[in-house]
């Protein structure tokens, strides 16, 4: 792999998993971070240049979706504001 | 000549929404306000998901342009507007149609998977009624197959409930007895919603092929979560749902195939959108997240069916090894591992629900969790009164994480021994009574 290539997937894997957890939702946190690790993992020992142009493409688009939910999550703006009624949980998170 | 300028500009307009990036004020707010609002917003845990997925983050981001600027009606041909929303949903049932390996054509978008089963059921049955009066399916089907089928027996049709054996599988050589000469249409689901067995479409549909009878399968608990392919598997007729593979609520589709071609009665009498099949305005957005939901599932399948299998059995395995009598309810090996219905022998289940009230879950179907009476699905399978009382449902999906896993576990194991030590019946199990030798005196 080109150092220039190597440099933009080591930006790229960061930049993914900064983003995934900065997700308010608990659920959607932890599943953006073990997906962006788990697929960076995958393709470690990938060689053919194509297919690398295709998963930098692929994460690069992954992080415009990721930046764009994580800032709409973060308005508060998909929380319902009347959840009084439900029994409180998770003390664990 | 405008046309095409039009067409142009009606294209840039798509793209439009995903080139502007978002720059809300908001982004900025300080940590420590967000960290309040998370605390106020504590929820139970969610393990129900054969009741309804969340809706993947990648599928909103999908919907958004559609719910807001993009808002042509997809049916309007004089304009940009129209033209725009029509590709996103050609685009849409393309991709719902590679997931199934079926041909865009033969996909028509509907309101959900009842929906779609209706037009299946009734559809089917209604067109061929002139010379076949048959219909067959199982007693552990959904409500909504059931109640279609009750509404054709009031029309005159003759419906043939299947048994299934006790681990839910239907048995093929019960399925081959039942055919007649009259029959039209076999429905059968593909996996059940209570107890997650995966019955032998492929089988069944060659069965049916054979026999020149259409094959309609409700597949909203596998499409996205098993491999499907309607050619290989000889299905006729597919139910699909949205909100059960992390798609929005209020869509879904039905597969009819073209060659063989089936014929079906429209239910929906209207502008004879989708092929005349299903008349009202498409709702693009709607259709926009059920294609994107079933692209991601293309793509995760096989990831997110290899981490769903290992959480259920770190969880079946943490149960079983710390409570006794604890059943698993279906077959143990042809099943979606997704869905895990146990029964805790001796605790009744309704108990168990308010107890682990800080997890979301039920004992069975959510159409039915309002009533009290065990759930049919589980009596179909020959499985006692009381046991069928003391099952509960554990739905483990896509962000299902190993802590919440671990957590309904502990919880579960605690509260079911919490429970059996306050119960008389257990006390007599202990010391050797056989219950069913009692004799309950009669008031």
């Amino acid at each position: 792999m080109a150092a220039s290539s190597k440099l933009r997937v080591l930006t790229l894997y960061r930049a993914l998993l900064r983003e995934g957890r900065k997700f308010p939702s608990y659920n959607y946190r932890e599943y953006a971070v073990r997906r962006v690790r788990d697929a960076f993992r995958e393709h470690a020992g990938e060689t053919d240049p194509d297919e690398i142009h295709k998963l930098l493409q692929k994460a690069e688009d992954s992080l415009e979706v990721l930046r764009r939910q994580v800032t709409l999550y973060m308005t508060g703006s998909f929380h319902v504001k009347s959840s009084k009624n439900l029994p409180s949980s998770l003390r664990f998170l | 000549m405008l046309r095409k300028t039009l067409q142009a500009a009606a294209s840039r307009l798509g793209s439009a929404p995903r080139q502007v990036p978002l720059r809300l004020s908001t982004v900025a707010r300080p940590a420590q306000d967000h960290a309040d609002k998370q605390k106020e917003e504590l929820r139970p845990l969610y393990m129900d998901v054969q009741a309804t997925t969340p809706m993947d983050p990648r599928v909103l981001d999908a919907m958004l342009p559609y719910l807001v600027g993009s808002y042509g009606n997809p049916h309007s041909r004089t304009h940009a507007y129209g033209w725009e929303s029509e590709a996103a949903v050609e685009k849409a049932r393309q991709k719902v149609a590679d997931l199934i390996a079926a041909d865009p054509r033969e996909i028509i978008f509907t309101s959900g998977a009842t929906e779609s089963n209706n037009i299946a059921v009734k559809g089917v049955a209604r067109f061929y009624k002139q010379r076949k009066k048959h219909v067959i399916t199982t007693q552990t089907e959904h409500k909504c197959v059931l109640d279609s089928c009750r509404a054709l027996e009031a029309e005159g049709f003759a419906v043939t409930y299947l048994p299934v054996k006790s681990n839910g599988l239907l048995d093929l050589k019960v399925l081959e007895q039942a055919f007649r000469p009259e029959t039209s249409l076999v429905s059968i689901m593909a996996v059940n919603n209570e107890i997650g067995v995966v019955q032998p479409i492929a089988e069944i549909g060659g069965l049916c092929r054979e026999r020149k009878v259409f094959f309609h399968t409700d597949a909203a608990q596998a499409v996205g979560k098993l491999p499907l392919d309607v050619n290989a598997m000889n299905i006729d007729l597919m139910s699909i749902s949205g909100h059960k593979l992390y798609g929005p609520k209020g869509v879904g589709a039905i597969f009819v195939q073209r060659r063989p071609r089936v014929r079906v009665e429209a239910l929906q009498s209207g502008g004879g959108q989708e092929r005349g099949l299903r008349s009202g305005t498409v709702p693009t957005h709607l259709v926009v997240g059920l294609g994107a939901a079933c692209a991601i599932s293309q793509q995760e399948m096989e990831y997110d069916h290899k981490r769903i299998s290992s959480l259920a059995k770190c969880f079946i395995d943490k149960i079983m090894e710390n409570v006794s009598d604890v059943h698993l309810n279906g077959d143990l090996e042809r099943r979606y591992p997704g869905c895990v219905n146990l029964s805790f022998a001796f605790v009744e289940g309704e108990s168990l629900l308010m107890a682990l009230k800080d997890v979301a879950l039920s004992s069975g179907s959510a159409c039915t969790s309002a009533s009290l009476e065990p759930s049919y699905v589980l009596r179909a399978l020959g499985i006692n009164e009381d046991l069928a009382h003391s099952s509960i449902r554990f739905g483990l999906g896509r962000f299902t994480t190993e802590r919440e896993v671990y957590y309904t576990a502990e919880k579960c194991i605690q509260h079911v021994k919490r429970l059996r030590e306050m119960s008389p019946l257990w006390e007599m199990v202990q010391e050797g009574i056989d219950l069913k030798s009692i004799q309950w005196s009669q008031h």
